[in-house]
């Protein structure tokens, strides 16, 4: 009986998945705000289904009560938080809401499939994460001066960076993380936002040639200090949402080619140096050249997407805790295994939406520093989703990089939500933006309208004195006549249709006068 | 005025301009996301097999048996090897009609998976009958029933074989030298797979010295004794291309050099001997005085080359066949290695190898067992065809050693696997273990059918203790041929 039940959550939860991505695909056709908030809350209603058959799965499978306690937490915050930020914000953008709560779900449940420990600890950074997200939209919105300060965000990125390279905790080889009295801090994955902002404060203050060659100086900064650190997925990372914004900032190709030019050229370089490089790529080629070393990882995490298959095989029916870090740097293949990959294609298919909101976000500001920060954080947002899936699936070498808003892990879900805080900031921009330029059109309108009136009326008090004076004329020529004795004249010659009427009597004549009709 | 409303507007004509090139980068993250998708799909289409079945893979394997009813292991000829039968309460067993005749090769699915069971995993528990009739078969809470896996084997030779074998202790491999099919494959002493779980605890107990499960036909090595001479005259001709026919040696029964001796079987004294004759008679002297000629670094180049210390990939998996002689050996180490005893050590499947690649003008193929895979309801999924491993001599060499294999049977001490309505030829061993034991007895060699010079089968056959290869091991392929060509 429960292994039927299982059977039928797990279509159930395909199907949930897909229509939720068909919404969001759908969602992006009319830019309504009406519009989009119907179809958001359908796709809320969606993630709370997906949360409780997830939920009810993993109750039937474990039977531990303290489960059902923390989906129901889980089901109020959503809710509030849900709830509260339509309040707070009502220009706020609903379909980058009603995402964010979709992938924490998805986050949250695969979290607490594989732990549940970190999966509270996780559903703890998130609600942070919530409050961030609430707050963050009014400091963007009101405090312009955020885009003068390029230096303190240079400084301090390039700052923290080295002391983390110099000091951090050693993780499987790379210098990551510090710890500051209980709480491990993960600074790279913070400074990429101030990096974002660094960039944009400078090259919105001038593209010359100069202004350039600093920029670049101190973003190379940024990127040498990862590399040496071995964190390279971030390197990579801050170097192509770089690339990518100068490319905007400056209108200039030749920025774009000597950028990717000179990565391909550090990229060999590294290969040639770095044996920690080298054998990525080994591993790469062949996930079992090092089976009870290091490639296990990836083995592993091929072995699970190709059991998964299209379907997958049911939640809680795998064995993704056999990966080596399924929670955050290879959880895209936990997902895969359990979920399958029709699941997996429209999850990318929802970061994906995600993305190009973000990036639609940014073509509406009217300033070039909102514009830059906007569309640098969705690339690094975007590129990092790439970089994750690409490494987890072998399509690139795994550079151990976490999933946003999936993988567990403090300091990688505070930051997407601050990311996400800000772009709400940009979005209420927009918005005011668009209610300005809806006031103007509609104040357009209004005195459009009036001068038609206007018009209209002069119109009518032509037309109505014309007529007036040729009365006048008539009576006057008629009480000339009259003067003179004779009886007024029939006049002919009128049209066919025309009728007048004479003291009660109503003459229609058709043609010359040829058939007539009177009436009393 | 004029000039600031003139700035205003050059400023957002730069700000539309940045648009177009927001659209440009979004263009190319919309395509990045389209490219991982199309990955994905041509991944799960062309590439998750071969992860999936992988044999690391084990662990997620068996958790496909909570889904599949495991599919059915076939013969050749469609006769039923292994198939799971289903009771009204959905209780299964998985039953073996032939008992213990195909048990190790078609394996066991009691405390683990071996043989075909585990190397063929992934297709018993894959289904590919109509998905939506599987989906509506899981909701209505029916497992799926696996593929159906069609194998190389033939159940006559393979009966004969078993029989033939009695009750000795050994192995025998019989391939198709064209294809690298296998046609029967026996391993002794066996178990019954019908019932592994009652005796597992007797088979696997410490009392137990006879190591049932494994099979040594693919992963059993044993000393090669005479049929290693089939190299060490290969690697002669190879060193001396003109003058190996004119080699000359006269047998005493015994050969002492420096101290040291190396007897012929029996003592027996064969007199002048030519390269050939030295061959057919199995002339312990002649090799040894023969090794003492060559370079082994480069014979240990050939070895290497006709694939000793290494294993293929697909088709059956064994264990490597072991060459170790390099340089600097001492002279007891080259006696012993050119007669085929000292370190050297063979599979039972590899020796067959090594016999089909001489009948296959020197191309060995890469034994196999699976041959296809239909769904449950016949419909094909996949095929396998014959693949090359490697081109171990030239013709012109594949024909001397054919000529000499040939008069092993018809002059030598091959002559019990002769036979009628076929052509034998082969090399016998009598591969010594321990000074105080009989000797492994060995024949492998391969026949031609008299009416049909395209019909041919290749054999290895090592009896444990059996004593002389000649007497022991060439009347039991003889069985085979005769079962294979009448």
């Amino acid at each position: 009986m429960v292994n039927l039940l299982l059977e039928y959550s797990r279509y159930l939860m395909l199907l949930i998945m897909i229509l939720y991505t068909i919404l969001n695909l759908y969602a992006l056709r009319s830019l309504d705000p009406a519009w989009q908030n119907r179809i958001c809350r359908k796709q809320m209603w969606l993630t709370f289904l997906l949360q409780f058959l997830g939920y009810g799965i993993i109750y039937l499978k474990t039977e531990e009560l303290e489960m059902l306690q923390f989906y129901t937490i889980q089901v109020v915050v959503f809710f509030v938080y849900y709830m509260l930020f339509g309040l707070i914000y009502r220009h706020g953008s609903r379909a980058l809401i009603s995402n964010t709560i979709m992938l924490v779900t998805i986050g949250i449940m695969e979290q607490t499939r594989l732990d549940v420990s970190y999966a509270q600890k996780q559903f703890f950074y998130v609600c942070i994460g919530f409050v961030l997200t609430l707050l963050i939209p009014v400091v963007i919105r009101y405090m312009h001066v955020l885009a003068k300060w390029a230096w303190f965000y240079g400084i301090l990125g390039i700052a923290l960076l080295a002391v983390v390279w110099r000091t951090g905790n050693t993780t499987l080889g790379a210098q990551l993380s510090i710890s500051l009295g209980p709480i491990t801090l993960q600074p790279s994955e913070f400074i990429k936002i101030t990096f974002v902002f660094f960039t944009a404060s400078m090259l919105q203050k001038s593209t010359s040639f100069k202004n350039v060659v600093v920029t670049t100086i101190v973003a190379a900064i940024h990127v040498l200090i990862l590399v040496a650190s071995t964190d390279l997925g971030s390197a990579l990372v801050y170097f192509v949402s770089y690339v990518f914004m100068l490319f905007v900032a400056t209108h200039q190709p030749l920025y774009l080619a000597a950028g990717f030019g000179s990565g391909g050229v550090v990229g060999i370089l590294a290969y040639r140096l770095f044996t920690h490089v080298q054998t990525r790529v080994k591993m790469w080629q062949d996930p079992f050249y090092d089976y009870s070393g290091g490639s296990y990882q990836i083995a592993q995490c091929m072995f699970a997407i190709s059991t998964g298959g299209w379907l997958g095989l049911g939640f809680y029916q795998g064995i993704p805790t056999t990966i080596p870090l399924a929670r955050n740097d290879a959880v895209f293949a936990a997902i895969w295994e359990e979920f399958g990959g029709i699941f997996c294609i429209c999850l990318i298919l929802t970061y994906l939406g995600f993305v190009l909101q973000m990036i639609w976000v940014s073509t509406w500001m009217n300033e070039m520093f909102y514009k830059l920060v906007g569309f640098g954080l969705a690339v690094l947002f975007g590129f990092q989703v790439f970089l994750h899936v690409g490494g987890v699936t072998k399509m690139i070498p795994m550079t151990g990089i976490t999933l946003p808003l999936i993988s567990y892990g403090g300091s990688s879900v505070l930051s997407t939500m601050i990311i996400i805080g800000i772009i709400q900031g940009l979005h209420l921009m927009k918005e005011k933006e668009v209610r300005e330029l809806d006031a103007e059109r509609r104040h357009e309108e209004q005195r459009h309208y009036e001068e038609q009136q206007r018009r209209r009326e002069e119109q009518r008090r032509d037309e109505e004195r014309r007529q007036y004076e040729e009365r006048q004329r008539r009576n006057r020529e008629d009480a000339r006549r009259s003067r003179a004795g004779s009886e007024p004249e029939r006049r002919t010659g009128r049209r066919s249709s025309e009728y007048v009427e004479e003291d009660g009597f109503e003459i229609i004549e058709r043609g010359n006068g040829s058939s007539k009709k009177t009436r009393q | 005025m004029a000039r600031r409303r003139k700035r205003a507007s050059e400023e957002k004509l730069k700000l539309r301009r940045t648009n177009r090139e927001i659209m440009a980068v979004c263009t190319v993250v919309t395509i990045l996301f389209i490219g991982i998708l199309g990955y994905m799909a041509y991944f799960l289409y062309n590439d998750a097999d071969t992860y999936r079945n992988n044999s690391y893979n084990s662990k997620r394997q068996t958790l496909l048996e909570d889904k599949y009813t495991r599919g059915e292991i076939q013969a050749s000829d469609g006769t039923t090897l292994a198939v799971t039968e289903v009771d009204d309460d959905g209780n299964e067993t998985r039953t073996y009609p032939f008992g213990r005749i195909f048990a190790h090769v078609v394996g066991y699915t009691v405390n683990g998976v071996a043989g075909l069971e585990s190397q063929a995993a992934s297709y018993l528990l894959e289904s590919h009958t109509n998905p939506l009739l599987r989906i509506l078969d899981a909701l209505q809470g029916n497992k799926s029933v696996g593929d159906t896996v069609t194998t190389t084997l033939n159940v006559t030779l393979q009966e004969v074989a078993y029989e033939a074998l009695g009750d000795n202790d050994g192995a025998i491999v019989v391939l198709e030298p064209s294809t690298g099919k296998v046609l029967a494959m026996v391993s002794k002493p066996d178990f019954d797979p019908n019932t592994l779980a009652e005796d597992w605890d007797s088979l696997v107990s410490d009392d137990n010295t006879d190591a049932n499960l494994v099979n040594r036909a693919t992963q059993g090595l044993y000393t090669p004794g005479s049929t290693f001479k089939l190299l060490t005259v290969l690697e002669y001709i190879r060193e001396y291309p003109n003058s190996w026919e004119n080699f000359e040696f006269t047998c005493t029964g015994s050969y002492t050099v420096d101290g040291y001796t190396i007897k012929c079987s029996h003592s027996a004294v064969h007199g002048t001997q030519t390269l050939e004759e030295a061959f057919a008679n199995s002339c312990n002297g002649a090799f040894a005085y023969l090794g003492q000629m060559l370079s082994f670094s480069s014979f240990y180049d050939l070895c290497e080359s006709v694939g000793f210390n290494q294993t293929w990939s697909g088709g059956v998996p064994a264990t490597a066949s072991s060459f170790v002689l390099d340089n600097n050996n001492s002279l007891w180490d080259i006696l012993q290695t050119s007669i085929g005893q000292g370190e050297t050590t063979v599979t039972p499947i590899f020796n067959a190898m090594i016999a089909a690649a001489v009948c296959n003008d020197g191309v060995m193929m890469t034994p196999y067992l699976i041959s296809s895979v239909t769904s449950q309801y016949g419909d094909k999924v996949e095929s396998f065809t014959p693949t090359e491993y490697l081109t171990i001599m030239t013709e012109e060499e594949a024909e001397i050693l054919q000529g000499m294999m040939e008069l092993v049977v018809s002059d030598g001490t091959g002559d019990d696997a002769a036979g009628d309505g076929y052509t034998a030829a082969g090399k016998t061993g009598s591969a010594e273990v321990s000074s105080d034991a009989e000797t492994n007895a060995w024949f492998i060699g391969y026949a031609t059918s008299d009416s049909n010079p395209d019909k041919q089968i290749a054999v290895s056959v090592i009896v444990e203790g059996g004593g002389s290869g000649g007497s022991v091991a060439a009347p039991i392929a003889k069985k085979i041929f005769e079962a294979y060509f009448n």
